[in-house]
């Protein structure tokens, strides 16, 4: 494994690591809006959040591309006010992961609260705790579990994107290649040897991290 | 204690509450058939439930005034509410879970203590362990008393004996008796027990199918049938 080899494996983690962590209170928010509330236009956003899911990859990367670049609307604000560019660089990669990965973590953290027993909120609040508070002492400790769960999953999901990451940010060696863009890169080259290795790493890295959520999902379970 | 329910409209899945009356008695037993709205009743007095239309105040406090879109959060009403399963939050200690409103009162406003409760409540043993580790008697005790730690004006005991076998019921009996007595918070009892009325209470409403089909003492609507037939076989309803 040369130097190359090593930067790309710990670029991948990073920036998967950090569009769990981007997402992760938006996601358990929105969660949480889902689950316990009733408000116009709840059926319309659940289904955008989870478009990512269904939609093939490269199609949510050309939307980003779309957005995110310098014609873009986003893109061209950003570049016109603060003289940011966003596609072909590392952001353009954490927003792919981030996007491609929310209705995950959202999912996870719904179930864990749907299976709050709302009881236990209601309690709470005539014991005197504001709903903030029961939030964070009530709902958030028996949620995050499925929280974490759910977390976990949307990271193995970034770690592995492929299709909107390489449309929108490329797979510029040394800029935005991740495990998975070096793997096709490789294939394309014909290096097999290199393309198995990046595999396997692959393979170990969501091999992990599904079967960590699994042990939070599952003893979530037992709990309830 | 002053508890006033005026124009209470609350659509229920088969019919509607539909209540209008006034409760004063320091002890009051709420009792019907299972589903006739007992817990919905007291989901209203507590703000856990938007009603249609309901004017309900406490003591001359409004809590609930539709009208004037009048709606105290329960986090403002200081109601005690102990729900059918006393709903513990399991992730907690019984110290904790005991502590969850205690904690929240400001020192000079906790009439009730912590000793005290325990003490009343014979759970002082019980304090650090956790909720899954309680019987159904304990759990009951604890709930009991982390709503009147949290220094309640009314008290709600929903159905506190259901689901206790008969030798437990008669020994959680006089638990109620002691809260009622030395703590003279006012209480809301439901249940579709008639004998645990007797014992406890001084006046009963009596619900059916969201309605107050009559209300009074309840040697009158109770002791005398009681003593009639030996036992009321609930729900059966008294005539009137």
């Amino acid at each position: 494994m040369d130097a190359e080899a090593w930067r790309i494996i710990w670029f991948t983690l990073a920036v998967a690591l950090a569009s769990t962590a981007l997402i992760l209170a938006p996601a358990v928010a929105l969660a949480w809006m889902l689950a316990r509330r009733e408000w116009r236009g709840k059926s319309l956003v659940e289904t955008i959040v989870s478009l990512p899911l269904v939609l093939p990859p490269v199609a949510v990367g050309l939307l980003l591309l779309k957005l995110l670049g310098r014609r873009g609307i986003v893109g061209g604000f950003l570049h016109d006010t603060f003289a940011l560019d966003i596609v072909f660089t590392w952001k353009a990669v954490l927003i792919a992961l981030a996007v491609m990965s929310f209705p995950l973590a959202v999912r996870g953290a719904r179930l864990a609260f749907e299976e709050v027993n709302p009881r236990l909120e209601q309690v709470a609040r005539t014991l005197g705790a504001t709903r903030w508070r029961v939030f964070w002492t009530i709902t958030l400790p028996l949620g995050w579990r499925g929280i974490m769960g759910g977390a976990l999953l949307a990271f193995a999901r970034a770690l592995g994107e492929f299709g909107a990451t390489i449309l929108v940010a490329g797979n510029i060696p040394g800029h935005t290649t991740t495990l998975s863009l070096a793997i096709y890169r490789n294939v394309e080259l014909g290096n097999d040897d290199a393309a198995f290795r990046f595999m396997l790493w692959s393979v170990i890295f969501a091999f992990a991290t599904v079967w960590t959520s699994e042990l939070f999902f599952a003893r979530r379970r037992r709990l309830a | 204690m002053n508890l006033r329910l005026r124009r209470i409209h609350l659509p229920l899945s088969a019919f509607a509450l539909e209540l209008d009356l006034s409760i004063t008695c320091r002890a009051t037993g709420i009792f019907g058939a299972s589903g006739a709205g007992k817990t919905s009743l007291l989901d209203l007095v507590a703000g856990l439930r938007r009603p249609e239309s309901a004017y309900i105040e406490l003591d001359g406090e409004i809590f609930t005034d539709t009208e004037r879109r009048i709606a105290v959060p329960p986090h403002r009403r200081r109601i005690g509410y102990v729900p059918q399963d006393g709903a513990l939050f399991p992730h907690l200690t019984v110290r904790e879970n005991l502590r969850y409103g205690f904690d929240l009162i400001p020192v000079d406003g906790r009439r009730i203590s912590f000793e005290q409760v325990t003490r009343v409540l014979e759970i002082e043993a019980l304090l650090d362990r956790r909720i899954d580790f309680l019987s159904g008697g304990e759990k009951r005790r604890v709930a009991c008393g982390r709503a009147l730690l949290a220094q309640p004006r009314l008290l709600l005991l929903d159905e506190p004996l259901a689901g206790l076998d008969g030798g437990l019921k008669s020994r959680f009996m006089p638990y109620l008796l002691r809260l009622r007595d030395e703590f003279e918070i006012p209480i809301l009892y439901v249940t579709h027990e008639a004998g645990e009325l007797v014992e406890l209470c001084e006046e009963v409403v009596i619900i059916d199918r969201g309605r107050c089909i009559a209300q009074g003492a309840v040697a009158d609507l109770f002791v005398e049938r009681m003593e009639r037939r030996h036992e009321l076989r609930s729900p059966a309803k008294p005539e009137l």
